[in-house]
């Protein structure tokens, strides 16, 4: 995402991107204050000129917030929640200055070859994205073919049937505190319907349509993948995410409807002093496939666990995770596969990098409910840990109700192998050049899935967070 | 492992005990190993061109630029046509699921790619049939005869049909015992090493021991 599109050769899905223009709105300037309470999530709805019924589940859902305790497992949560900004209008960042930006984040923007321009708004300073990609082209081209592409907020006031049809279906409020609190705050994401039988060829991205409130805290994205379908988003950049805001917390809900197929990929690459915390949901029906691509390389603790729900026959979920904790950092990925229904097949691939004292974890449940005959599901989960300071746990939950069915897990923790590293070193390769490329070797099963702007950056990343120099 | 306890091992006057793997490599030493390890997820050409580029500029410093793809890609192409490497290949894993005869091949693509200044290889045709044996040997007198030093172990003769030595050394008992031309390897290959374990009793039994040794830890 954060490579200009514009600069993109060769390759002519991508190069047809290039006619399409990109254009950002304006709003007026809204204050929030900090703190969290009815008045707030009131003001946020009325902002957004929100049907009644969108606001009473705000409403509602503020309650479950309050109700529900903290998780007693994963990572440490430190949040005062009545601290933060729990709205926070574009023209309200402009208010920093790019003095203020961290020189870790700068650097990196350096050495990742972040055009300037970009540099700005990743790091909050700049509200608007300007930019040579097009958007407008883009919009056009795909509701000619009846394809909805726009922000959540924009969805609820512009096809509400649509919206309430599914919105909150998948994760409801109750589902757990962090769903509650996006449900009551939410604001931004994307909202994407794909009609039966629509296949979109390129890649979706969230950049097409990016302004600062996306980037924000409290997204929830809602996407409908109608029969037939196929369709490939992807979210976030490998460029180091700034926010004062600590607090990050998305809803991310996906329908995939009989015989279509999405692939979501994420690569997240937040800030050291963020909280990223991320309820990812996908039902899949008949024949039906969900790939989950997931990529976790920043933030301070990550906790979240992508899910696929395959509750017709035939249905698929494949999950692909990795994460990359440094020093400060906890990683506690992982993903989540529920075969409700018989002949379905899942698999999980998870690797996880621990270095300089960071801790990864993976946390996943495979759950084959009664009924599920036929049930084929595969988990492989591979840690490297790079030092001893540094931390990897597995937390793996099984639960089979089900005789007819055939489930295996995998898991290995390694160091990088001496002899690997001799083996390279031996051909000229320095211990850190050796030790880089082994690790890239190490996630090479997810970087092969990216779209090849992320790969490259992907592996760059990966090679200045071995240096330790990543801000 | 072994421990060095005297002695130095000098590459055109310079003294490599000291320094890392890297810093030999850099120095001009290659060496093909037998099995070589694997390195998961690492694509071969990937892996090649950036040995190539620190091996052709050894004071490059990590993060530098790579050797243009063109080039880099041209001279491959080249040479893997003449090892009889199909193109696919470079994009394979390090040593991945590789057969032996692939591996032999790799190693000596690497060789053929890195141009050290003193190749060691190690068994480079053990494991082999016939025509690999044949396309090694011609492969090696391609890219390594008198471009480089070259110290061949083997146990057959058929690497040096195209690579006749210029000095023959024989081992016995972990100790060189005899050194001769070409003769000499002509007549090991021959007469076997009866005249040498003959020759040499103290290393021929110290062979022996050694041998033992070496069923008792693998019982």
């Amino acid at each position: 995402m954060a490579t200009d599109v514009a600069t993109l050769s060769s390759n002519d899905q991508i190069g047809e991107i290039n006619k399409y223009d990109f254009r950002t709105e304006s709003e007026a300037v809204f204050k929030a204050r900090r703190g969290l309470d009815s008045e707030i999530v009131r003001q946020i709805s009325e902002m957004k000129n929100e049907p009644p019924w969108m606001l009473d589940f705000r409403l509602k859902s503020l309650e479950i917030f309050q109700s529900k305790p903290m998780p007693s497992w994963g990572g440490k949560i430190n949040i005062n929640f009545q601290d933060i900004y729990y709205y926070l209008k574009p023209t309200d960042s402009q208010g920093r200055s790019w003095d203020e930006v961290p020189q870790a984040i700068k650097d990196t923007f350096e050495k990742l070859g972040i055009p300037e321009a970009e540099r700005k708004f990743l790091a909050g300073v700049k509200a608007q994205f300007e930019s040579e990609v097009v958007y407008g082209s883009l919009k056009e081209d795909l509701s000619a073919k009846g394809v909805i592409f726009t922000d959540t907020d924009s969805a609820v006031r512009e096809y509400p049937d649509l919206v309430r049809q599914y919105f909150s279906t998948i994760i409801p409020p109750e589902d757990n505190k962090f769903a509650a609190l996006n449900s009551a705050v939410w604001s931004g994401g994307s909202f994407i319907y794909v009609p039966p039988g629509v296949k979109i060829e390129f890649p979706l991205q969230a950049y097409f349509r990016i302004n600062a409130e996306s980037m924000g805290q409290f997204e929830r994205t809602l996407i409908i993948v109608d029969e037939g379908a196929e369709i490939h988003y992807v979210e976030g950049c490998t460029a180091p995410m700034y926010s004062t805001e600590s607090l990050h917390s998305a809803v991310v809900e996906i329908i995939v409807k009989r015989g279509a197929r999405c692939r979501y990929t994420t690569i997240q690459n937040w800030a050291n002093n963020i909280y990223n915390l991320v309820t990812k949901r996908a039902v899949a029906y008949r024949d039906a496939t969900m790939e989950w691509v997931d990529g976790n390389l920043g933030s301070h603790l990550t906790m979240k666990y992508p899910a696929v729900y395959m509750m017709e026959p035939g249905a698929r979920g494949e999950i692909l995770s990795i994460a990359f904790a440094g020093a400060g950092q906890h990683q506690d990925a992982g993903a989540k596969l529920v075969h409700g229904a018989p002949h379905t097949t899942g698999q999980i691939i998870s690797k996880s990098i621990s270095k300089n004292g960071g801790r990864s974890s993976y946390r996943g449940l495979v759950k084959v409910e009664q009924g599920a005959k036929n049930t084929k599901c595969k988990v492989v989960c591979d840690a490297l840990i790079l030092d001893s300071k540094s931390r990897s746990d597995t937390y793996p939950y099984i639960e089979i109700a089900e005789q007819d069915v055939s489930v295996g897990h995998e898991a290995s923790v390694s160091r990088i192998g001496e002899e690997q590293l001799f083996y390279l070193m031996s051909r000229g390769l320095s211990e850190s050049e050796a030790s880089t490329m082994i690790v890239n070797g190490f996630i090479e099963p997810l970087v092969k899935e990216l779209p090849m702007e992320y790969a490259v950056e992907m592996n760059r990343l990966i090679q200045l967070q071995m240096e330790g120099t990543v801000g | 492992m072994y421990e060095i306890t005297q002695g130095a091992i000098e590459l055109n006057g310079r003294d490599l005990v000291e320094l890392s793997a890297d810093a030999r490599a850099r120095a001009g030493l290659f060496m093909a190993f037998q099995r070589p390890v694997a390195i998961p997820g690492v694509k071969l050409a990937d892996f090649l061109r950036h040995a190539t580029t620190n091996m052709r500029h050894p004071d490059r410093k990590e993060g530098e630029e790579l050797l243009p793809m063109r080039e880099f890609r041209r001279e491959l192409k080249a040479k893997m046509e003449h090892l009889r490497m199909d193109m696919e290949f470079a994009r394979r894993y390090v040593n991945e699921g590789f057969s032996g005869g692939e591996m032999k091949r790799a190693e000596i693509l690497q060789l053929a790619m890195l141009q050290p200044k003193f190749a060691i290889l190690d068994e480079t045709d053990s494991g082999l049939d016939a025509d690999a044996v044949r396309l090694a040997s011609e492969s090696i007198a391609e890219f390594g005869r008198e471009k480089m030093g070259l110290l061949i172990i083997t146990h057959h003769d058929k690497l040096l049909e195209h690579n006749p030595p210029e000095y023959t050394h024989v081992m016995l008992g972990g100790r060189i015992v005899e050194t001769g031309g070409v003769e000499l390897a002509h007549e090991l290959h021959r007469q076997g090493y009866d005249r040498i374990r003959k020759t040499y009793p103290e290393a021929d039994a110290r062979n022996r021991a050694m041998a033992d040794h070496e069923t008792l830890l693998s019982v």
